[in-house]
């Protein structure tokens, strides 16, 4: 008999392919709980056909475009479905911009982006895979980028 | 070929491509005559440059404006920020928007990182970065190219040997980068806690160059054609003590460079505290006074070009 884990959705978005490990970090950036109070369910370490990975369903919510950038500067591999009535009615992979603005404060707290200075953070994507960003300011990479998420 | 300069930014030296600044340092030959006075020009007649130093300097501020004056141009600006609206809390953004309005072009010094690229969004006029704290001086930079250039005739293929605070440095993080640009080798000399930053070695490394990092100065300093020290900064030190702890730990000296190859230079972007003893200034691996001078055509270049847009 099939064991089912977690059931599907009526309404909201799943996020697949999410690297393994990643969900929680996933929530963080999309601030679950505090800005939700909907169902959501976590699925993480799930065997898939490439291999391991985490999933997330939040019901009754549809991500808007900047929250997908978010999600692909701590899971880049991650795709999106709208769900609507049990249905798929949109699926897209996140895709990273060649520059992300305004998503991810710089790690360095003597950069200018940090004072008090009417700009957002900005950086430039170097590598795609394995990610790595590098400030438009400072030119410094932060390390952790899910830390410094806004 | 013929390269446009004129408006341009000069905020790090990653800006530009190797024939750029091979481009600006050939020109920069040219203006020695000029920024020694031996020849005089006009270029930059009714042209107003303002110097903007949020942080003390000596040499970066008295030789951009030393360069626009040999030019034929004028200066406005501040040394020290305590007299401005800064202290009153204006943002930088506003600072330049002012300063803009009243020149051709800026140079700003900064203690943070990023400042003169934020200035470039909010000036109309061309920005010249003198210094945004730890991150990039590439007029520095530029005129460090030009002393090893004319001091030994090529870039390529020399060793180079970086001394001291690799980890502050600003003008070492700049340097490592352009050296490896041109394929010098490197050879990084720190005490263990003011080790080159890992980006930095990446950067290297990214253009075919493996530099050696290493804490022994007798054994790096052998083989080195330029040894270029720096100055333990004791103002970009989170904590005192850990200053103290770092401070003098190499020293160069006589005894030192007996071991060195006759034709080494030793370069020191100044102010040296204690990294360089006085009794090496009369020896001819010196050029550190040299290099100094160096700034003057460096940045006469680079203005005559960004302001003229043409060559004298």
């Amino acid at each position: 008999m099939k064991e089912l884990k977690v059931t599907p959705i009526k309404d909201g978005t799943v996020i697949d392919h999410i690297t393994p490990g990643h969900a929680l970090k996933v929530l963080h950036v999309l601030k679950v709980p505090e800005s939700t109070f909907s169902v959501v369910s976590i699925l993480m370490n799930v065997n898939g056909k490439k291999g391991k990975k985490d999933i997330v369903k939040i019901e009754n919510r549809e991500l808007d475009p900047k929250e997908l950038d978010k999600i692909a500067l701590i899971a880049p591999k991650a795709t999106i479905n709208i769900i609507r009535d049990y249905e798929v009615v949109k699926k897209h992979k996140v895709e990273l911009p060649k520059e992300v603005i305004g998503l991810t404060k710089c790690s360095n707290p003597t950069c200018i982006s940090n004072a008090r200075e009417p700009v957002e953070s900005r950086f430039q994507v170097i590598n795609r895979d394995p990610l790595r960003i590098r400030c438009y300011y400072c030119e410094r990479e932060p390390e952790d980028i899910a830390a410094g998420i806004i | 070929m013929p390269m446009n300069f004129k408006h341009r930014d000069i905020i790090s030296i990653k800006d530009f491509s190797k024939e750029e600044i091979e481009y600006i340092l050939e020109y920069a030959k040219h203006m020695v005559p000029y920024a020694k006075a031996e020849k005089h020009t006009t270029l930059l007649n009714q042209q107003i440059l303002a110097t903007l130093f949020f942080e003390p300097s000596t040499r970066t501020r008295l030789s951009f404006e030393s360069a626009m004056h040999r030019l034929g141009g004028s200066v406005i600006g501040f040394a020290d920020p305590s007299g401005t609206s800064l202290k009153k809390g204006e943002s930088l953004a506003d600072t330049i928007r002012m300063a803009d309005s009243y020149s051709d072009a800026i140079v700003i010094r900064h203690p943070q990182e990023g400042a003169a690229r934020l200035a470039a969004e909010f000036s109309e006029v061309p920005i010249l970065n003198g210094g945004d704290g730890a991150g990039q001086h590439p007029t520095q930079c530029l005129l460090d190219l030009f002393t090893i250039l004319t001091e030994k005739k090529k870039i390529k293929g020399n060793n180079v040997v970086l001394l001291g605070d690799l980890k502050y440095g600003r003008t070492v993080h700049s340097l490592a980068y352009a050296l490896s640009l041109f394929k010098a080798n490197l050879t990084f000399v720190s005490p263990e806690t003011l080790k080159m930053p890992k980006e930095v070695i990446n950067e290297c490394k990214e253009f075919g160059v493996e530099p050696v990092s290493t804490s022994n100065l007798e054994k790096a300093i052998k083989e080195a054609d330029v040894l270029y020290a720096t100055r333990i900064q004791k103002e970009r030190f989170p904590d005192a003590e850990e200053y103290n702890r770092v401070v003098g730990s190499y020293k160069v000296d006589n005894a030192l460079l007996q071991q060195a190859k006759q034709d080494l230079i030793v370069m020191h972007p100044l102010p040296r505290i204690v990294e360089i003893h006085s009794e090496v200034d009369s020896t001819a691996h010196a050029v550190y006074f040299k290099q100094a001078f160096n700034g003057l055509p460096v940045r006469m270049a680079l203005l005559s070009l960004i302001l003229g847009g043409k060559k004298i």
